[in-house]
């Protein structure tokens, strides 16, 4: 139909009165555009509320509002003895969803979980560069040095063959670059010369099919009535692209959408207030810390770290950085983690003592840099201000403080350095919801120079995570990082500020809404009561 | 006539390669290394780093970097984005219609409100109605445009509810976007009510984004104006018995409409700048916060390509502009 046929048409409809058709949508103020639909090219929330929850399953899934792995298109998995070889046996009848360019002829079998993999794992896949495919989840999750191969040993049972047994493996198969995409699809796409569109108008076996996506403005999608699980309670799902988190709280008292995600912390008392406005609160999981170069003299001395450590006034920063929306943090992993240690007791705020251990060491005109990061995160959602009253806390027991800040890229790489030269602060948000994915990371022997920002590498607590990370079951690994936290906590390589408080605000209507401790926005369960 | 249009599309080539070379420099002077930002808190390894490097391609010398990226402008392909990997282009083209709707209503509301404005105010010159219409040209001219736009927010969209907060258009309307033009679009979609929502939804940034231009141009043209009533022809034309309306609509409005025009002109780039809060505040999915996001995210492509096309359409204003001057004085085109 030519643009003119279209107006003309357009006018004709509007003269008879004919009526837009709507449906019982739930409507979410999201944040964000996602930067594309295939969960595996991309690294961002955003992008993962908008792909990897709604239209995609994985072969296990984190239970909605638990960071506990439970099974999906995967019903169970075996590993093995040595820990070297996991099978996942699969669902049977899950059908991926169709659209204008694809219908599946078969439903999703063992081609699908392969294909999803190797085309992130080899580089000769036809699918490895399509859409300047980085794979930066898989790549930063280490899967190319941990899967050695994938064999599917039938239709509905894949074997992974690893380099080295790793107990968070299953936790690593339920992120979302581990989403399962059609291999048929794929196939098709590639033979109609457009394999972008695995990308732009995605297939996949979730609650809800992809219908629409206007760039920065509307998301749509439509309820999956055959999907294998529990059906999605609405029949549409929408993102209205919303920026502006005042806009978004507007929008919410205006009823024009339902649920809103980050709103400003200034305005959450008041919406706690309001009458028709619903307010639910976690824990994020996530840690915002101050890291000392424990290579250098003389934070390399565990008295002089623990004794700043003291001097901190971290209920003000409470206050002040985070305005309420978040919770001191005594372990390196958030309180929503399995195995964290609530025995532990977090290091008083006393001045005049960390004067006196200070003073005990020889250290009396201490100056020392504190680096403030240039941008806001969840985990410290105002560096510059809490470097200032971090600052003034030293400054009470004798510290200088200097206050330095580089433009973020710059930020990140030079505090990486072994000899840079001041405390860090910096944050880290969980992936897989496993203590490795914190306590490994961001302080094990492997991560200096690079995400370690302490530089710390101490042996008890390093035999303690890598014995953790090969034991099969949680059961056995909880003693193990409970135990490393304790050594954390009297060797002090981080001050460990505060964990943030997620909000999500919605309508009255909104019925079943669990906010996830990992950080996405699930509605696969969330109805509107009428 | 046409040789004072080519004379002023001479003037494109040395500008266009001139914009090439800032917009491909001005995002790489900036620091910060995209791969590093791209890799955030979790950081990566060396190797990781040579290898996106390569495929990035910055592993090569500047200048060959920037022949490629010339070629690639000369034959219509400016990349593909660092973060969404489509093409600059398809982006752009997806994102434009809705900032040059937006600006095309804002500058008609600027003109048809503005003209008027200045004109009253200076054959009103000193008495209430000028001082009144100034007055407030200034504190439009003055007003924070994020401030502005949450104030209108509150009061129409919060309070009285008489228009929608934010988007183009209610969500409950579905339809494919042929043209990108919500108006255009709306009307062809056939459906009841979603030309009426597009247009409500048009109100609040249009007036937002409209106020500076409203602004200037009422105080260009008053002061252009009363420049203009100051002549001698203008008081021969009295003194001949013309009546005021033909006076000042005619002999005085069009001699003052050559600065009114320029300051028109330039406002077409204040109105890029103001897009960018006025898009990100009405969730208006334009080029203004786009460009941004990318600015952030060192997203190269979308930067550079982002500021080539941008410029190019504020030189095919300033053109278009030039040649007005020509149609309204016979003058300037004779030189």
């Amino acid at each position: 139909m030519s643009l003119k046929q279209k107006l003309a048409t357009g006018l004709l409809m509007v003269a008879l009165g004919a009526s837009a058709a709507s449906a019982q949508s739930l409507v979410y103020c999201s944040e964000g555009s996602p930067e594309g639909f295939d969960p595996a090219l991309y690294t961002a929330g955003t992008t993962f509320d908008a792909s990897s929850h709604p239209i995609y399953n994985r072969l296990a899934e984190f239970k909605v509002g638990t960071t506990e792995v439970i099974p999906a298109l995967a019903e169970s998995w075996e590993v093995s003895e040595d820990g070297m070889t996991v099978t996942f046996s699969l669902r049977q009848g899950v059908q991926f969803h169709s659209n204008d360019m694809f219908t599946p002829t078969r439903d999703f079998n063992a081609d699908d979980v392969i294909f999803s993999f190797n085309r992130q794992k080899n580089d000769d896949h036809p699918y490895n560069g399509v859409s300047g495919g980085t794979w930066e989840y898989f790549d930063g999750m280490s899967m190319p040095d941990l899967v050695d191969s994938i064999e599917k040993v039938d239709d509905y049972t894949v074997q992974f063959n690893l380099t080295r047994p790793e107990a968070p493996f299953i936790a690593n198969m339920a992120m979302d670059f581990a989403s399962i995409v059609s291999a048929e699809y794929g196939q098709a796409m590639l033979d109609a010369g457009t394999p972008e569109m695995m990308n732009q108008a995605p297939i996949g076996t979730g609650p809800f099919k992809f219908q629409a996506y206007q760039k920065d403005a509307v998301i749509r999608y439509l309820r999956n009535d055959d999907y294998w699980g529990d059906p999605a309670k609405v029949e549409a799902l929408i993102f209205a692209i919303t920026p502006d988190a005042s806009v978004r709280y507007q929008k919410v008292q205006a009823g024009e959408c339902h649920v809103m995600a980050y709103p400003n912390p200034a305005d959450v008392q008041a919406m706690k207030d309001a009458e028709d406005i619903v307010v639910m609160e976690q824990e994020g999981l996530n840690v915002g810390y101050l890291a000392y170069n424990s290579t250098q003299a003389p934070f390399d001395n565990v008295n002089v770290r623990r004794a700043l450590n003291m001097a901190i006034d971290k209920q003000a920063i409470i206050d002040v950085v985070f305005q309420g929306s978040g919770q001191i943090a005594k372990n390196p992993i958030p309180p929503t983690m399995w195995s964290y240690n609530d025995a532990i007791v977090d290091d008083p705020y006393d001045p005049e003592g960390a004067k006196a251990m200070l003073e005990a060491e020889g250290i009396t005109d201490l100056s020392m840099k504190i680096w403030a990061m240039p941008v806001q995160r969840p985990y410290n959602p105002n560096a510059r201000r809490m470097a200032e009253l971090i600052q003034e806390d030293f400054s009470n027991v004798g510290v200088e403080v200097e206050i330095v800040s580089y433009e973020w890229g710059e930020y990140l790489s030079r505090s990486r350095e072994l000899d840079r030269d001041g405390a860090v602060l910096l944050g880290w948000t969980g992936d897989n919801g496993d203590p490795d994915n914190f306590l490994a990371v961001l302080l094990g022997c492997d991560g200096r120079e690079n995400s370690n920002r302490a530089q710390w590498c101490h042996q008890p607590f390093e035999d303690l995570i890598q014995q953790a990370k090969v034991l099969p079951t949680q059961e056995e690994r909880q003693p193990l990082y409970e135990q490393a936290q304790v050594i954390f906590k009297e060797q002090a390589p981080w001050a460990t500020i505060a964990h943030s408080v997620v909000y999500m605000t919605m309508r009255p209507e909104v019925e079943g809404y669990v906010v996830h401790p990992l950080g996405g926005h699930i509605f696969n369960q969330v109805g509107l009561s009428q | 006539m046409l040789n004072y249009v080519l004379s002023r599309l001479l003037t494109f080539v040395p500008t266009f390669i001139g914009v090439t070379l800032i917009s491909f420099a001005f995002i790489r002077v900036l620091p910060g290394d995209p791969i590093i930002v791209m890799a955030g808190e979790r950081g990566l390894t060396d190797e990781r780093y040579a290898e996106l490097s390569a495929q990035f391609g910055f592993d090569r010398p500047m200048y060959v970097q920037f022949w490629e990226y010339l070629t690639g402008v000369l034959q219509g392909d400016l990349g593909n984005s660092f973060v969404t990997k489509k093409p600059v282009w398809d982006e752009f083209f997806a994102l434009f219609p809705a900032t040059l709707e937006l600006s095309i209503c804002a500058m008609i509301f600027a003109v048809v409100l503005g003209l008027p404005a200045g004109v009253i105010a200076a054959v009103n010159r000193g008495k209430f109605f000028d001082r009144a219409l100034m007055s407030t040209a200034l504190i439009g001219y003055s007003m924070p445009i994020f401030w502005w736009a949450l104030l209108l927010i509150i009061v129409f969209s919060g309070n009285l509810q008489w228009t929608p907060v934010s988007g183009r258009i209610d969500l409950i309307y579905y339809f494919p976007n042929a043209t990108g033009f919500m108006l255009i679009d709306s009307i062809a979609s056939g459906q009841s009510g979603a030309f009426t929502s597009a247009v409500r939804h048009l109100i609040l940034p249009t007036i937002v984004l409209g106020t500076i231009p409203l602004a200037v141009i009422a105080r260009q043209t008053r002061s252009a104006m009363l420049e203009v009533l100051g002549e001698d022809y203008i008081r021969t034309a009295r003194a001949k018995g013309l009546s005021p309306g033909r006076i000042n609509g005619v002999h005085a409005l069009r001699n003052a409409l050559i600065p009114v025009i320029t300051v028109i002109g330039l406002s077409v780039g204040t109105l890029l700048a103001g897009a960018i809060l006025t898009e990100t505040i009405f969730s208006w999915p334009g080029i203004g916060k786009w460009m941004v996001d990318s600015i952030f995210r060192r997203d190269y492509p979308v930067v550079q390509g982002g500021l080539l096309l941008i410029a190019v359409m504020v030189m095919i204003v300033n053109l278009t502009v030039d040649m007005l001057y020509g149609v309204i004085n016979p003058k300037i085109r004779k030189r």
